[in-house]
Protein backbone atom coordinates (compact mmCIF):
# COMPACT_ATOMS: atom_id res chain seq x y z
CA UNK A 1 0.00 0.00 0.00
CA UNK A 2 1.18 3.52 -0.77
CA UNK A 3 1.50 6.21 1.83
CA UNK A 4 2.34 9.87 1.51
CA UNK A 5 4.45 10.45 4.61
CA UNK A 6 6.09 7.08 5.13
CA UNK A 7 7.37 4.07 3.27
CA UNK A 8 6.30 0.61 4.39
CA UNK A 9 7.97 -2.54 3.14
CA UNK A 10 8.69 -6.13 4.11
CA UNK A 11 11.67 -8.40 3.61
CA UNK A 12 11.07 -11.90 4.94
CA UNK A 13 9.86 -11.72 8.52
CA UNK A 14 11.10 -8.16 9.04
CA UNK A 15 8.94 -5.23 7.97
CA UNK A 16 10.09 -1.62 7.85
CA UNK A 17 8.25 1.63 8.35
CA UNK A 18 10.38 4.58 7.30
CA UNK A 19 8.99 7.99 8.20
CA UNK A 20 9.43 10.23 5.20
CA UNK A 21 8.73 13.94 5.50
CA UNK A 22 12.31 15.10 5.04
CA UNK A 23 11.44 18.79 4.61
CA UNK A 24 10.13 18.97 8.18
CA UNK A 25 12.54 16.47 9.77
CA UNK A 26 9.74 13.88 9.85
CA UNK A 27 7.52 15.97 12.09
CA UNK A 28 4.59 13.83 13.18
CA UNK A 29 1.42 15.45 11.92
CA UNK A 30 -2.01 13.85 12.05
CA UNK A 31 -1.70 12.33 8.62
CA UNK A 32 1.66 10.73 9.38
CA UNK A 33 0.27 9.22 12.58
CA UNK A 34 -2.77 8.01 10.64
CA UNK A 35 -0.57 6.35 8.08
CA UNK A 36 1.65 4.89 10.78
CA UNK A 37 -1.41 3.32 12.39
CA UNK A 38 -2.62 1.99 9.03
CA UNK A 39 0.79 0.46 8.32
CA UNK A 40 0.83 -1.13 11.77
CA UNK A 41 -2.69 -2.50 11.20
CA UNK A 42 -1.50 -4.10 7.98
CA UNK A 43 1.60 -5.58 9.61
CA UNK A 44 -0.39 -6.76 12.60
CA UNK A 45 -2.68 -8.69 10.27
CA UNK A 46 0.12 -10.12 8.11
CA UNK A 47 1.32 -13.40 9.66
CA UNK A 48 4.53 -13.21 7.63
CA UNK A 49 5.56 -10.10 9.57
CA UNK A 50 7.37 -11.06 12.76
CA UNK A 51 9.16 -7.81 13.67
CA UNK A 52 8.83 -4.21 12.54
CA UNK A 53 11.75 -1.78 12.23
CA UNK A 54 10.68 1.83 12.60
CA UNK A 55 13.09 4.43 11.28
CA UNK A 56 13.47 7.90 9.79
CA UNK A 57 16.33 9.25 7.77
CA UNK A 58 19.88 10.35 8.50
CA UNK A 59 18.93 13.79 9.82
CA UNK A 60 15.91 12.88 11.87
CA UNK A 61 14.00 9.95 13.27
CA UNK A 62 11.27 12.47 14.01
CA UNK A 63 11.91 15.98 15.28
CA UNK A 64 8.60 16.16 17.10
CA UNK A 65 4.97 16.94 16.52
CA UNK A 66 4.06 19.18 13.62
CA UNK A 67 3.99 22.54 15.41
CA UNK A 68 2.16 24.12 12.47
CA UNK A 69 -0.75 21.91 13.35
CA UNK A 70 -0.75 23.03 17.00
CA UNK A 71 -1.28 26.67 16.08
CA UNK A 72 -4.91 27.57 16.67
CA UNK A 73 -5.82 24.25 18.25
CA UNK A 74 -7.90 24.32 21.40
CA UNK A 75 -8.01 22.16 24.50
CA UNK A 76 -11.16 20.54 23.17
CA UNK A 77 -9.47 19.78 19.83
CA UNK A 78 -6.72 18.00 21.75
CA UNK A 79 -9.11 16.09 23.99
CA UNK A 80 -11.54 15.05 21.28
CA UNK A 81 -9.12 14.69 18.38
CA UNK A 82 -7.65 11.46 17.05
CA UNK A 83 -4.19 11.77 18.67
CA UNK A 84 -4.98 9.75 21.77
CA UNK A 85 -6.35 6.87 19.71
CA UNK A 86 -3.39 7.00 17.34
CA UNK A 87 -0.81 6.72 20.12
CA UNK A 88 -2.90 4.01 21.75
CA UNK A 89 -2.80 2.03 18.47
CA UNK A 90 0.98 2.15 18.41
CA UNK A 91 1.15 1.09 22.03
CA UNK A 92 -1.14 -1.87 21.37
CA UNK A 93 0.94 -3.25 18.50
CA UNK A 94 1.61 -6.82 19.56
CA UNK A 95 4.78 -7.61 17.56
CA UNK A 96 8.22 -6.31 18.48
CA UNK A 97 9.05 -2.80 17.29
CA UNK A 98 12.71 -1.94 16.80
CA UNK A 99 13.47 1.77 16.50
CA UNK A 100 16.51 2.70 14.39
CA UNK A 101 17.21 6.29 15.35
CA UNK A 102 19.50 8.73 13.58
CA UNK A 103 19.57 12.49 14.07
CA UNK A 104 16.79 14.31 15.90
CA UNK A 105 14.54 12.23 18.09
CA UNK A 106 12.63 14.91 19.94
CA UNK A 107 9.23 15.46 21.49
CA UNK A 108 6.72 13.19 19.78
CA UNK A 109 9.65 11.53 18.02
CA UNK A 110 11.21 10.61 21.34
CA UNK A 111 7.83 9.41 22.60
CA UNK A 112 7.43 7.30 19.47
CA UNK A 113 10.88 5.78 19.98
CA UNK A 114 10.01 5.02 23.60
CA UNK A 115 6.91 3.16 22.42
CA UNK A 116 9.23 0.82 20.56
CA UNK A 117 10.60 -2.24 22.32
CA UNK A 118 14.26 -1.85 21.41
CA UNK A 119 16.06 1.34 20.39
CA UNK A 120 19.22 1.26 18.28
CA UNK A 121 20.74 4.72 17.98
CA UNK A 122 23.29 6.18 15.60
CA UNK A 123 26.06 8.18 17.27
CA UNK A 124 24.47 11.24 15.71
CA UNK A 125 21.11 10.74 17.43
CA UNK A 126 19.84 13.35 19.86
CA UNK A 127 17.01 12.78 22.30
CA UNK A 128 14.86 15.24 24.18
CA UNK A 129 11.42 16.47 25.18
CA UNK A 130 11.54 20.16 24.23
CA UNK A 131 7.78 20.80 24.59
CA UNK A 132 8.35 23.07 27.61
CA UNK A 133 9.92 25.61 25.24
CA UNK A 134 6.55 25.95 23.51
CA UNK A 135 4.65 26.45 26.74
CA UNK A 136 3.27 22.93 26.71
CA UNK A 137 4.43 19.53 27.93
CA UNK A 138 4.92 16.07 26.45
CA UNK A 139 1.52 14.70 25.48
CA UNK A 140 2.18 11.26 24.03
CA UNK A 141 3.56 9.46 27.03
CA UNK A 142 6.80 11.36 27.58
CA UNK A 143 6.13 12.25 31.20
CA UNK A 144 5.24 8.63 31.96
CA UNK A 145 7.68 6.62 29.85
CA UNK A 146 10.80 8.74 30.18
CA UNK A 147 10.99 8.39 34.00
CA UNK A 148 10.40 4.66 33.62
CA UNK A 149 13.30 4.53 31.16
CA UNK A 150 15.86 6.83 32.81
CA UNK A 151 14.57 7.52 36.33
CA UNK A 152 12.67 10.44 37.82
CA UNK A 153 15.45 12.97 38.19
CA UNK A 154 16.94 12.62 34.74
CA UNK A 155 13.47 12.67 33.18
CA UNK A 156 12.66 15.83 35.13
CA UNK A 157 15.81 17.51 33.89
CA UNK A 158 15.01 16.72 30.27
CA UNK A 159 11.33 17.59 30.49
CA UNK A 160 11.69 20.76 32.59
CA UNK A 161 14.65 22.23 30.67
CA UNK A 162 13.84 20.93 27.20
CA UNK A 163 17.53 20.11 26.75
CA UNK A 164 18.71 17.45 24.31
CA UNK A 165 21.04 14.59 25.14
CA UNK A 166 23.44 12.76 22.85
CA UNK A 167 23.08 9.13 21.86
CA UNK A 168 25.96 8.25 24.18
CA UNK A 169 24.26 9.98 27.11
CA UNK A 170 21.00 8.24 26.23
CA UNK A 171 22.88 4.95 26.28
CA UNK A 172 24.45 5.66 29.65
CA UNK A 173 21.01 6.57 31.00
CA UNK A 174 19.47 3.35 29.72
CA UNK A 175 17.20 4.98 27.13
CA UNK A 176 18.73 3.14 24.17
CA UNK A 177 20.09 -0.37 23.70
CA UNK A 178 23.04 0.32 21.45
CA UNK A 179 24.93 3.25 19.96
CA UNK A 180 26.43 2.48 16.56
CA UNK A 181 28.11 4.36 13.71
CA UNK A 182 25.45 6.04 11.55
CA UNK A 183 26.71 4.20 8.47
CA UNK A 184 25.64 0.84 9.91
CA UNK A 185 22.57 1.87 11.89
CA UNK A 186 20.17 -0.12 9.72
CA UNK A 187 22.52 -3.12 9.50
CA UNK A 188 22.60 -3.33 13.27
CA UNK A 189 18.87 -2.75 13.65
CA UNK A 190 18.08 -5.40 11.04
CA UNK A 191 20.51 -7.87 12.60
CA UNK A 192 18.58 -7.57 15.86
CA UNK A 193 15.23 -7.68 14.08
CA UNK A 194 16.16 -10.79 12.06
CA UNK A 195 17.37 -12.54 15.19
CA UNK A 196 14.06 -11.87 16.91
CA UNK A 197 12.15 -12.80 13.74
CA UNK A 198 13.79 -16.23 13.83
CA UNK A 199 12.21 -17.05 17.21
CA UNK A 200 8.80 -18.59 17.81
CA UNK A 201 6.43 -15.72 16.95
CA UNK A 202 3.69 -16.53 19.43
CA UNK A 203 6.18 -16.80 22.27
CA UNK A 204 7.75 -13.50 21.16
CA UNK A 205 4.39 -11.74 21.30
CA UNK A 206 3.54 -13.25 24.68
CA UNK A 207 6.95 -12.23 26.03
CA UNK A 208 6.47 -8.66 24.78
CA UNK A 209 3.09 -8.50 26.49
CA UNK A 210 4.53 -9.87 29.73
CA UNK A 211 7.45 -7.44 29.83
CA UNK A 212 5.18 -4.46 29.10
CA UNK A 213 2.85 -5.59 31.87
CA UNK A 214 5.76 -5.58 34.33
CA UNK A 215 6.03 -1.82 34.02
CA UNK A 216 2.56 -1.05 35.32
CA UNK A 217 1.46 -3.77 37.67
CA UNK A 218 2.38 -4.83 41.19
CA UNK A 219 4.83 -7.73 41.17
CA UNK A 220 2.33 -10.38 42.29
CA UNK A 221 -0.11 -9.45 39.52
CA UNK A 222 2.69 -9.41 36.96
CA UNK A 223 3.98 -12.78 38.10
CA UNK A 224 0.50 -14.24 37.87
CA UNK A 225 0.15 -12.82 34.35
CA UNK A 226 3.51 -14.25 33.37
CA UNK A 227 2.59 -17.69 34.72
CA UNK A 228 -0.57 -17.72 32.63
CA UNK A 229 1.24 -16.68 29.47
CA UNK A 230 3.95 -19.22 30.18
CA UNK A 231 1.29 -21.95 30.41
CA UNK A 232 -0.33 -20.62 27.26
CA UNK A 233 2.94 -21.01 25.35
CA UNK A 234 2.74 -24.73 26.16
CA UNK A 235 -0.34 -24.90 23.96
CA UNK A 236 1.70 -23.99 20.86
CA UNK A 237 3.21 -26.35 18.31
CA UNK A 238 6.31 -24.19 18.34
CA UNK A 239 6.90 -25.13 21.99
CA UNK A 240 6.93 -28.80 21.00
CA UNK A 241 9.27 -28.03 18.12
CA UNK A 242 11.59 -25.85 20.23
CA UNK A 243 11.93 -28.40 23.01
CA UNK A 244 12.31 -31.30 20.58
CA UNK A 245 14.98 -29.45 18.54
CA UNK A 246 16.92 -28.61 21.72
CA UNK A 247 16.89 -32.26 22.81
CA UNK A 248 17.84 -33.39 19.28
CA UNK A 249 20.62 -30.76 19.19
CA UNK A 250 19.31 -29.20 15.97
CA UNK A 251 17.94 -25.80 15.00
CA UNK A 252 14.19 -25.43 15.50
CA UNK A 253 11.88 -24.69 12.58
CA UNK A 254 9.14 -22.52 14.09
CA UNK A 255 5.79 -22.26 12.31
CA UNK A 256 4.07 -19.54 14.30
CA UNK A 257 1.44 -21.90 15.64
CA UNK B 1 37.13 46.47 7.50
CA UNK B 2 39.45 44.85 10.01
CA UNK B 3 41.87 42.19 8.83
CA UNK B 4 40.57 38.68 9.20
CA UNK B 5 41.77 37.06 12.43
CA UNK B 6 41.82 33.68 10.71
CA UNK B 7 43.17 33.20 7.19
CA UNK B 8 42.10 30.44 4.83
CA UNK B 9 44.16 29.09 1.95
CA UNK B 10 43.56 25.99 -0.08
CA UNK B 11 46.19 24.00 -1.94
CA UNK B 12 44.93 20.88 -3.66
CA UNK B 13 43.05 18.98 -0.94
CA UNK B 14 44.70 20.83 1.95
CA UNK B 15 43.16 23.79 3.76
CA UNK B 16 45.70 25.93 5.60
CA UNK B 17 44.09 27.83 8.43
CA UNK B 18 46.27 30.53 9.98
CA UNK B 19 45.55 32.30 13.26
CA UNK B 20 46.22 35.90 12.34
CA UNK B 21 46.64 38.20 15.30
CA UNK B 22 50.44 38.28 15.26
CA UNK B 23 50.61 41.57 17.21
CA UNK B 24 49.28 39.70 20.29
CA UNK B 25 50.96 36.35 19.52
CA UNK B 26 47.65 35.10 18.12
CA UNK B 27 45.85 35.36 21.43
CA UNK B 28 42.17 34.42 21.29
CA UNK B 29 39.47 37.00 21.26
CA UNK B 30 35.81 36.31 20.51
CA UNK B 31 36.23 37.13 16.86
CA UNK B 32 39.19 34.81 16.32
CA UNK B 33 37.40 31.95 18.10
CA UNK B 34 34.36 32.51 15.88
CA UNK B 35 36.36 32.73 12.69
CA UNK B 36 38.32 29.62 13.62
CA UNK B 37 35.07 27.78 14.21
CA UNK B 38 33.79 29.00 10.85
CA UNK B 39 36.95 27.72 9.16
CA UNK B 40 36.53 24.33 10.82
CA UNK B 41 32.90 24.17 9.67
CA UNK B 42 33.95 25.10 6.17
CA UNK B 43 36.57 22.33 6.18
CA UNK B 44 33.92 19.92 7.41
CA UNK B 45 31.41 20.83 4.69
CA UNK B 46 33.73 21.15 1.70
CA UNK B 47 34.38 17.74 0.13
CA UNK B 48 37.39 19.23 -1.70
CA UNK B 49 39.10 19.71 1.66
CA UNK B 50 40.57 16.39 2.75
CA UNK B 51 43.09 17.58 5.33
CA UNK B 52 43.49 20.69 7.42
CA UNK B 53 46.66 22.42 8.63
CA UNK B 54 46.36 24.79 11.57
CA UNK B 55 49.15 27.30 12.16
CA UNK B 56 49.87 30.80 13.48
CA UNK B 57 51.06 33.99 11.77
CA UNK B 58 54.27 35.56 13.02
CA UNK B 59 56.36 34.32 15.95
CA UNK B 60 53.74 32.39 17.90
CA UNK B 61 51.36 29.53 17.26
CA UNK B 62 48.79 30.77 19.76
CA UNK B 63 49.25 32.38 23.16
CA UNK B 64 45.80 31.39 24.40
CA UNK B 65 43.50 33.76 26.20
CA UNK B 66 44.19 37.47 25.70
CA UNK B 67 44.55 38.52 29.34
CA UNK B 68 44.06 42.19 28.58
CA UNK B 69 40.64 41.40 27.29
CA UNK B 70 39.22 39.94 30.48
CA UNK B 71 36.10 41.61 31.73
CA UNK B 72 35.37 42.76 35.26
CA UNK B 73 32.26 42.22 37.36
CA UNK B 74 29.68 39.65 36.33
CA UNK B 75 32.19 37.80 34.15
CA UNK B 76 31.59 34.05 34.18
CA UNK B 77 34.67 31.98 33.50
CA UNK B 78 32.61 28.86 32.87
CA UNK B 79 30.41 30.65 30.37
CA UNK B 80 33.46 32.13 28.69
CA UNK B 81 35.22 28.78 28.30
CA UNK B 82 32.05 27.08 27.11
CA UNK B 83 31.25 29.76 24.58
CA UNK B 84 34.72 30.42 23.22
CA UNK B 85 36.89 27.33 23.54
CA UNK B 86 34.68 24.27 23.92
CA UNK B 87 33.05 24.56 20.46
CA UNK B 88 36.46 24.88 18.77
CA UNK B 89 38.05 21.91 20.54
CA UNK B 90 34.92 19.80 20.09
CA UNK B 91 34.76 20.66 16.39
CA UNK B 92 38.39 19.64 15.79
CA UNK B 93 37.63 16.29 17.37
CA UNK B 94 34.38 15.86 15.45
CA UNK B 95 35.96 16.86 12.13
CA UNK B 96 36.32 13.59 10.24
CA UNK B 97 39.38 14.69 8.35
CA UNK B 98 43.00 14.73 9.50
CA UNK B 99 44.01 17.93 11.31
CA UNK B 100 47.72 18.77 11.46
CA UNK B 101 49.06 21.51 13.75
CA UNK B 102 52.08 23.37 12.40
CA UNK B 103 53.36 24.74 15.70
CA UNK B 104 55.56 27.57 14.47
CA UNK B 105 56.22 29.14 17.86
CA UNK B 106 54.96 29.28 21.41
CA UNK B 107 51.71 27.46 22.16
CA UNK B 108 50.54 28.63 25.56
CA UNK B 109 47.44 28.06 27.67
CA UNK B 110 44.41 27.43 25.48
CA UNK B 111 46.83 27.75 22.55
CA UNK B 112 48.70 24.67 23.79
CA UNK B 113 45.39 22.87 24.19
CA UNK B 114 44.49 23.83 20.63
CA UNK B 115 47.69 22.19 19.35
CA UNK B 116 47.01 19.09 21.46
CA UNK B 117 43.49 18.81 20.06
CA UNK B 118 44.88 18.38 16.55
CA UNK B 119 45.51 14.85 15.29
CA UNK B 120 49.21 15.38 14.53
CA UNK B 121 51.79 18.02 15.46
CA UNK B 122 54.74 19.33 13.49
CA UNK B 123 56.75 21.76 15.63
CA UNK B 124 59.54 24.23 14.96
CA UNK B 125 62.73 23.54 16.94
CA UNK B 126 62.31 26.82 18.78
CA UNK B 127 58.61 26.32 19.51
CA UNK B 128 57.48 25.49 23.01
CA UNK B 129 54.39 24.34 24.84
CA UNK B 130 53.37 26.10 28.01
CA UNK B 131 50.62 25.07 30.39
CA UNK B 132 50.48 28.66 31.62
CA UNK B 133 47.34 28.38 33.69
CA UNK B 134 48.94 27.82 37.11
CA UNK B 135 50.92 31.03 36.70
CA UNK B 136 47.72 33.01 37.00
CA UNK B 137 45.98 30.72 39.45
CA UNK B 138 43.78 28.90 36.96
CA UNK B 139 43.36 25.28 35.88
CA UNK B 140 44.28 23.97 32.42
CA UNK B 141 41.28 24.14 30.12
CA UNK B 142 40.27 23.58 26.49
CA UNK B 143 41.11 19.90 26.77
CA UNK B 144 44.61 20.07 28.28
CA UNK B 145 43.71 17.75 31.17
CA UNK B 146 42.18 15.33 28.68
CA UNK B 147 44.93 15.20 26.09
CA UNK B 148 48.07 15.61 28.21
CA UNK B 149 47.84 12.52 30.42
CA UNK B 150 46.86 10.44 27.41
CA UNK B 151 49.84 11.68 25.41
CA UNK B 152 52.61 11.91 28.01
CA UNK B 153 51.25 10.00 31.02
CA UNK B 154 49.94 11.29 34.30
CA UNK B 155 53.30 12.02 35.93
CA UNK B 156 54.51 14.30 33.14
CA UNK B 157 51.08 15.87 32.86
CA UNK B 158 51.26 16.84 36.54
CA UNK B 159 54.75 18.25 36.08
CA UNK B 160 53.74 20.35 33.07
CA UNK B 161 50.54 21.64 34.66
CA UNK B 162 51.94 22.31 38.15
CA UNK B 163 55.27 23.91 37.27
CA UNK B 164 53.96 25.74 34.20
CA UNK B 165 57.37 25.90 32.57
CA UNK B 166 57.85 26.03 28.80
CA UNK B 167 58.38 22.61 27.25
CA UNK B 168 60.75 22.99 24.29
CA UNK B 169 59.62 21.25 21.12
CA UNK B 170 62.53 18.75 20.95
CA UNK B 171 61.72 17.55 24.47
CA UNK B 172 58.02 17.48 23.63
CA UNK B 173 58.86 15.21 20.70
CA UNK B 174 60.84 12.83 22.97
CA UNK B 175 57.78 12.61 25.24
CA UNK B 176 55.52 11.74 22.34
CA UNK B 177 53.65 15.03 22.43
CA UNK B 178 54.92 16.15 19.04
CA UNK B 179 55.27 13.99 15.92
CA UNK B 180 57.99 15.90 14.05
CA UNK B 181 60.44 18.66 14.99
CA UNK B 182 62.04 20.65 12.15
CA UNK B 183 63.94 23.93 11.84
CA UNK B 184 61.56 26.86 12.14
CA UNK B 185 61.79 27.86 8.51
CA UNK B 186 60.57 24.41 7.46
CA UNK B 187 57.68 23.89 9.82
CA UNK B 188 54.93 24.86 7.42
CA UNK B 189 56.57 23.02 4.53
CA UNK B 190 56.80 19.84 6.61
CA UNK B 191 53.20 20.19 7.76
CA UNK B 192 52.08 20.69 4.16
CA UNK B 193 54.03 17.64 3.07
CA UNK B 194 52.34 15.47 5.69
CA UNK B 195 48.98 17.07 4.95
CA UNK B 196 49.43 16.54 1.22
CA UNK B 197 49.92 12.83 1.79
CA UNK B 198 46.89 12.67 4.06
CA UNK B 199 44.78 14.65 1.57
CA UNK B 200 45.53 11.98 -1.02
CA UNK B 201 44.49 9.26 1.41
CA UNK B 202 41.22 7.41 2.07
CA UNK B 203 39.41 10.31 3.76
CA UNK B 204 36.38 8.32 4.92
CA UNK B 205 38.57 5.62 6.47
CA UNK B 206 40.70 8.30 8.14
CA UNK B 207 37.57 9.92 9.53
CA UNK B 208 36.36 6.62 10.93
CA UNK B 209 39.83 5.88 12.30
CA UNK B 210 39.73 9.16 14.19
CA UNK B 211 36.26 8.34 15.51
CA UNK B 212 37.42 4.90 16.66
CA UNK B 213 40.64 6.12 18.30
CA UNK B 214 38.79 8.73 20.36
CA UNK B 215 35.77 6.60 21.14
CA UNK B 216 37.78 3.58 22.15
CA UNK B 217 39.75 5.59 24.71
CA UNK B 218 36.78 4.91 26.94
CA UNK B 219 35.95 1.38 25.74
CA UNK B 220 36.87 -2.04 27.03
CA UNK B 221 38.44 -4.50 24.61
CA UNK B 222 35.29 -6.37 23.55
CA UNK B 223 33.43 -3.12 23.05
CA UNK B 224 36.33 -1.69 21.04
CA UNK B 225 36.54 -4.82 18.90
CA UNK B 226 32.84 -4.68 18.11
CA UNK B 227 33.03 -0.98 17.25
CA UNK B 228 35.92 -1.67 14.87
CA UNK B 229 33.87 -4.41 13.23
CA UNK B 230 30.99 -2.01 12.63
CA UNK B 231 33.26 0.66 11.18
CA UNK B 232 34.91 -1.94 8.97
CA UNK B 233 31.47 -2.72 7.56
CA UNK B 234 31.08 0.96 6.66
CA UNK B 235 34.64 1.37 5.37
CA UNK B 236 34.25 -1.79 3.30
CA UNK B 237 31.52 -0.07 1.31
CA UNK B 238 33.60 2.96 0.35
CA UNK B 239 34.82 3.66 -3.15
CA UNK B 240 38.32 4.15 -1.76
CA UNK B 241 38.37 0.64 -0.32
CA UNK B 242 37.49 -0.85 -3.71
CA UNK B 243 40.17 1.31 -5.34
CA UNK B 244 42.72 0.31 -2.67
CA UNK B 245 42.13 -3.39 -3.27
CA UNK B 246 42.15 -2.93 -7.05
CA UNK B 247 45.41 -0.96 -6.91
CA UNK B 248 46.97 -3.62 -4.70
CA UNK B 249 46.02 -6.36 -7.14
CA UNK B 250 47.30 -4.33 -10.07
CA UNK B 251 50.51 -3.51 -8.15
CA UNK B 252 50.07 0.26 -8.58
CA UNK B 253 49.59 3.13 -6.13
CA UNK B 254 45.93 3.74 -5.25
CA UNK B 255 44.09 6.84 -6.43
CA UNK B 256 41.82 7.65 -3.49
CA UNK B 257 39.05 10.16 -4.01
CA UNK B 258 37.83 10.55 -0.43
CA UNK B 259 34.55 8.69 -0.87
Amino acid sequence: MDYENLVASRDGGVATIRLHRPKVLNALNGKTLDELCAALDAFEADPEVRVVVLTGDERAFAAGADIQEFAGQTAVDMLEGPRGRQWERIRAFSKPLVAAVSGYCLGGGCELAMLCDIIVAAETARFGQPEINLGILPGAGGTQRLPRAVGKHRAMELILTGRHITAQQAYEWGLVNRVVPPEVLLDEAYALAREIASKAPVAVRLAKAAVLRSLDTPLDVGLDYERRLFALAFATEDKEEGVRAFLDKRKPAFQGR
Amino acid sequence: MEDATVLWEQEAGVAIVTLNRPEVLNAFNDRMAEELLDALRRAERDPEVRCLVLTGAGRAFCSGQDLRERAGGGFSYAQHVRARYVPVIAKIQALEKPVVAAVNGVAAGAGASLALACDLRVAAEEASFLQAFARIGLVPDSGATYFLPRMVGLAKAFELCYLAEPLPAPEAARMGLVNWVVPGAQVLAKAKEVAGRLAAGPTRAYGMTKRALYRNLRADLLDALDYEAMLQEAAGRTEDHREGVQAFLEKRPPRFVGR
